[in-house]
This record gives structure tokens, C-alpha cells and sequence, in this order.
């Protein structure tokens, strides 16, 4: 086991009956770091998450977080982390500030303490205005912020978060992005699962993508990205003559007639455009519009889980 | 922080979460306790002067009052703790719970948190119907300071077996229906009790239903205790009752608790 890491899971298996959910699966994460589980619907993120954060036991593995082993001293695993669930994890028939206090209680601060505690975190959540509402009345953005907000009081070193913006609308998801970034600006390590390639791609400082129980790929989104081919520039004509001679310039490029255009395979840096465009001056050629694709975590994504890994995936086009 | 003290600590702020909860949603518990007050009424203001004529008195539904109150104290307990299943059930579905069994918290305050509560609730609910029925004209007779004490101790300890038994079938229950229909044998185990006519008022065949079930032993000891009746080897019984269930109660509800949530 490598120390440093908050967490380190070697060979975790879990199944319910015969049906099995994680097959040996090994994550190490850094301290300080955010992690990224992604997968689809039933890959077995949840149960990841439940394993790690010890809410149940693993029937195979070896496990230390925060150096410790849950199997043996769960009681210190516990003491070291925060977990936020997939389905908010608040009190509803108790108001919010009752919610933050029944934490500081549980957290053993004095009363004094716990108000502070309380009344800053909801006051860093915005819920001040609500804090004496039940919590089963506040929107979905304001339960996921009162969550994170109670796992926060034991100011926890690693947290998990089980898709923490499943289910919020745009603006509320970003503000649990940058909720996110603050933790980690403070040294928490954060171990986050998502269905959300994009929430992956702009918090994470490694991914691993889970399917049927199993990591098929773990790094840096820019790593996952190389993973799939498919980098290109596409050069789009409206007239027929310059197409033509486009063509015979540009020997490399794949053709699509029907739409005049041409696609010249590239990985989309400077350099590489630069001696296109070199290419395209020297021969005199005008296009009509210029568009580089780059693969982004959806290709990723599609090309490495579910029965889509077989299915060519259909790109959108990201305009430069 | 020892582990009692930890204890002690985490139990009592659960048990504050639990009595908010009462607190702020009175009417689940004030619901249960009709059925008692309902009962108490019928018998006594419809059927009195015939049950007190056929327990061989005169036809005097005042005397049937006395028979009748120790029973429905003892009711009152059994059906608030309908109220502790569907609540034990309904909370273990809550996401508050899995934040719980990942917190460096005793593991039991949960448990122990819903239990107190409870207890404390059927105990204010047996005060409630208490007082009904000395307003309609219960008295109870030669009762001396200890003998009160006991009626007492006793009405907590039933509260606090039927309670574990109501709490293990919360946390067995997938949801509030399943925990309210696994509850009901703590309203009708007191319906077939000596609780409205003696034990030995019933046909032969049946009269063991009534002898082997907690409420007759603790109805009888109560009524020893009140009203100055024979208890009898029932004082014994009533509390083997009790620390049996007591003891069942909290291994099977403890056990389930510890299992993985699904």
C-alpha cells in the first residue's frame, strides 16, 4: 500500500447473491486530490462508495483509508471522513439549523462551538436565510448544500460525494462545482463519483471509469482522452470547384462528397494547425469553414462502456 | 472519551432527535392513542352495567371502571408502540441513517435513542388515558406510596419490553404499512388479555391464549397493585415477561442494525 494516499483499495470485491457488483477492483488516491469514479447506471459506483466510506463490508480486498483498515478499526476510518450520499443524507422533519446542531452534538463540540460551527457553515452554504425551515421543505440545491454543509462539521479529511449534482439544474450544479474546488483549495481529499463526463473533466485530477464492476480506465481526463482516437480538422466547402482542388491538394484527407468537406486527421495543437493552414495557403485553397474535434470524455465514456463500445459514436462538433 | 460515556453522550443527543420528532409531529402518537380513550368510553359508557352484571356484581358500570382501567393503561403501551415500528421503519429509510453508520458515533445511540423516546411517549400516553379514566371516575383503592411506585415501575418496564420488540419490527419492516401490520399483535395481544373479562370467564380451549402472553401477568399485577386484588405468582411472571422481551428484543434489533443496509 502506498503512503500518502487518503485512499488505497486493492482486489475489492462485492457481490448480492450471484449477482456481482465490484470485481477486484484497485484505486489509489492521493492525498489532497480529487478522484473521479465515472460509469454508468449500475456499474457499481454506489457500492464503491458504500464500501469506502464503511457503511457496509466488502467481501474481498484490502482497504486503507486514511491509513486505516476498515475492516479492523472502522471507528477510525470514520472519524477521518465525510460522506455526502446519492440521496440527501439531511433530517427533513427537523429545520436545518437543528440538522447542523445534531451534527456538532454527534461531533462531541461544546454548545458554544457547535453554534459557531453551525452558524458559519450555513451562513457559507447561503442557508442562513432558511436554517429555520425544515429541511424537507428546501429545494433540491439547498438539501445537497445542507448536506455537504453536516458533513463539514467534523471538518473531515476525505470526503465522499455520491453524485453529488444528480438530480440539480445548472446554476445549482455550479455552485456544487465550486463548493468542490474551496474543499479542495483546504486540503481535503475528495473522492466524488459522477455520471457527468463534464463534472469529471473539471474537477477531477484523475479519473477511473467503472462498468460492470470493473476499472477498464484510470488517469488524467487528458490521458482518457488519448485513449480514443479521432482527433481531426474538418474543412467544409461550398463550392464544388474548390472542394475538387482541395482535394487533390490534401492526399490525407478523408472525403465526405455529399457535404463537401474533408477531414485531415490531427490532435488539434498549435503546431499542427499551423502547418495545415501553411499547407492550405501554399496551395491557395479557401475553405468556407474550419472546425477542430477533439475527443472529449464522451468518446471515452462511450467507447469503453456499455453495449455503445460497440456502436460508432456519433461526435459533436466543438467550433474553434 | 470512554465508550459509556460516548455512549451516554450520543444516545441522549439521538434521543433529543427523537422526542424533536415527536414533538413537531404529535399526531401519529396522539392517533395511536385513541383507540384506548375509544375503548375505555365504550366499554364503561355502553357496556358497563352489562359486563359488571355478568362479572357477578350488580349492574354498576362504576365497578367495571376499576376492572376495566389497569387493562387500557397497559393497551395504551401496546398501541404507542405501533407508533415506534412505523417510526423505526420510516427512519431507517431516511438518508440521515447511512450518515449515521458512517460517523465515529456509538453505534447503538441509534437505537437507543428511539427506544427511550418511545418509552417516554407511551409512559406520557399512559398519563393521558390515566387521566381520563379518573375523570370519568376511576379511583384506585387502599394504594399505598410504594404500591404506586410499583404500578409505575412496571408500566415502564412493559413499555420498555414491548418497545425493543417494536423497534426490532421496525427495522425488519421494508416500509410504514409492513412495520404497522408486523405491530399489530401489540394491539390484539391486549384484546384477547384478561384485560376486559377475567381468564376465567372464557372457554377452556381459549384460556391459554389469554394465560401465555405478557399482558394478562401485567394487567393482573397492576390491578394487584391499584386496586388491592391478588397478584399471586403474576407479579413473577409479569416481570420474567418483560426482561424476557427486553432481552429478545434488544439482541434481534441490535443484530439487524449491525447487518449491511441493502
Amino acid at each position: 500500500m502506498t503512503t500518502g494516499s487518503a485512499i488505497a483499495a486493492r482486489g475489492l470485491r462485492k457481490s448480492y447473491g450471484d449477482k456481482t457488483v465490484l470485481d477486484g477492483i484497485d484505486l489509489t488516491v492521493p492525498d489532497g486530490t480529487v478522484f473521479s469514479l465515472l460509469g454508468p447506471n449500475g456499474a457499481g459506483k454506489t457500492t464503491a462508495v458504500k464500501i469506502l466510506s464503511t457503511l457496509i463490508s466488502a467481501d474481498a480486498g484490502d482497504l486503507r483509508i486514511g491509513g486505516q483498515d476498515p475492516a479492523t478499526d472502522a471507528r477510525a476510518v470514520r472519524a477521518a471522513i465525510g460522506v455526502t450520499g446519492q440521496f440527501s443524507a439531511v433530517d427533513g422533519l427537523i429545520t436545518g439549523e437543528e440538522n447542523m446542531l445534531l451534527m456538532a452534538d454527534l461531533h462531541h463540540l461544546s454548545k458554544k462551538e457547535g453554534r459557531r460551527v453551525a452558524a458559519g457553515l450555513l451562513e457559507r452554504f447561503d442557508l442562513t436565510e432558511a436554517a429555520k425551515k425544515p429541511a424537507a421543505t428546501y429545494s433540491g440545491g439547498m438539501k445537497r448544500r445542507l448536506d455537504i454543509a453536516m458533513t463539514l462539521v467534523g471538518s473531515p479529511r476525505i470526503i465522499f460525494l455520491d453524485e453529488p449534482t444528480t438530480g440539480l439544474d445548472p446554476r445549482a450544479r455550479h455552485d456544487m462545482w465550486q463548493i468542490i474546488r474551496e474543499l479542495v483549495t483546504g486540503g481535503v481529499t475528495v473522492f466524488l463519483t459522477t455520471q457527468y463526463l463534464e463534472e469529471a473533466d473539471q474537477l477531477a485530477d484523475r479519473i477511473a471509469v467503472l462498468n460492470g464492476g470493473k476499472i477498464v480506465a484510470e488517469g488524467t481526463a487528458g490521458e482518457l482522452k488519448r485513449i480514443v482516437p479521432g482527433g481531426h480538422v474538418r474543412l467544409r466547402f461550398s463550392d464544388p470547384a474548390a472542394y475538387r482542388s482541395a482535394t487533390a491538394a490534401l492526399s490525407d484527407a478523408v472525403r465526405d462528397d455529399a457535404a463537401l468537406a474533408l477531414q485531415i486527421p490531427g490532435d488539434g495543437s498549435q503546431r499542427d494547425l499551423r502547418v495545415l493552414l501553411d499547407r492550405l495557403d501554399a496551395a491557395g485553397i479557401e475553405a468556407d469553414e474550419l472546425t477542430v474535434r477533439t475527443p472529449d470524455l464522451d468518446d471515452v465514456f462511450f467507447a469503453l462502456t456499455g453495449p455503445a463500445a460497440t456502436v460508432p459514436h456519433q461526435p459533436k462538433e466543438a467550433l474553434r | 472519551m470512554s465508550t459509556l460515556s460516548l455512549a451516554v453522550r450520543d444516545s441522549s443527543t439521538m434521543l433529543r432527535r427523537n422526542l424533536l420528532h415527536a414533538r413537531r409531529y404529535p399526531s401519529l402518537t396522539l392517533n395511536l392513542l385513541l383507540t384506548p380513550i375509544m375503548l375505555l368510553l365504550l366499554f364503561v359508557y355502553v357496556f358497563g352495567d352489562v359486563m359488571s352484571a355478568g362479572l357477578g356484581g350488580r349492574a354498576d358500570r362504576s365497578a367495571y371502571i376499576a376492572y376495566l382501567v389497569p387493562g387500557l393503561l397497559l393497551m395504551t403501551i401496546g398501541s404507542a408502540t405501533v407508533g415506534t415500528a412505523v417510526s423505526v421503519s420510516t427512519d431507517m429509510s431516511e438518508g440521515i441513517i447511512a450518515r449515521f453508520r458512517t460517523m465515529a458515533i456509538h453505534r447503538g445511540s441509534v437505537l437507543v435513542g428511539h427506544v427511550v423516546g418511545s418509552v417516554v411517549q407511551s409512559v406520557a400516553g399512559v398519563v393521558l388515558v390515566g387521566a381520563v379514566a379518573v375523570a370519568i371516575g376511576f379511583r384506585s383503592t387502599d394504594a399505598t406510596a410504594l404500591e404506586w411506585l410499583a404500578a409505575f415501575g412496571l408500566l415502564v418496564l412493559f413499555a420498555l419490553a414491548l418497545t425493543w420488540i417494536a423497534v426490532g419490527m421496525g427495522l425488519v419492516s421494508p416500509n410504514a404499512e409492513a412495520a404497522s401490520n408486523n405491530a399489530m399483535p401489540m394491539i390484539l395481544l391486549p384484546l384477547l388479555s384478561s384485560a376486559f373479562v377475567p381468564v376465567d370467564a372464557m372457554p377452556g380451549w381459549f384460556r391459554p391464549v389469554a394465560e401465555y402472553q405478557p399482558f394478562t401477568p401485567a394487567i393482573e399485577t397492576l390491578r394487584g397493585l391499584l386496586l388491592g386484588t391478588e397478584i399471586g405468582h403474576n407479579g413473577w411472571l409479569a416481570l420474567a415477561w418483560c426482561a424476557g422481551l427486553v432481552v429478545l428484543g434488544h439482541l434481534w434489533s441490535a443484530r439487524t442494525f449491525d447487518r449491511d443496509p441493502r
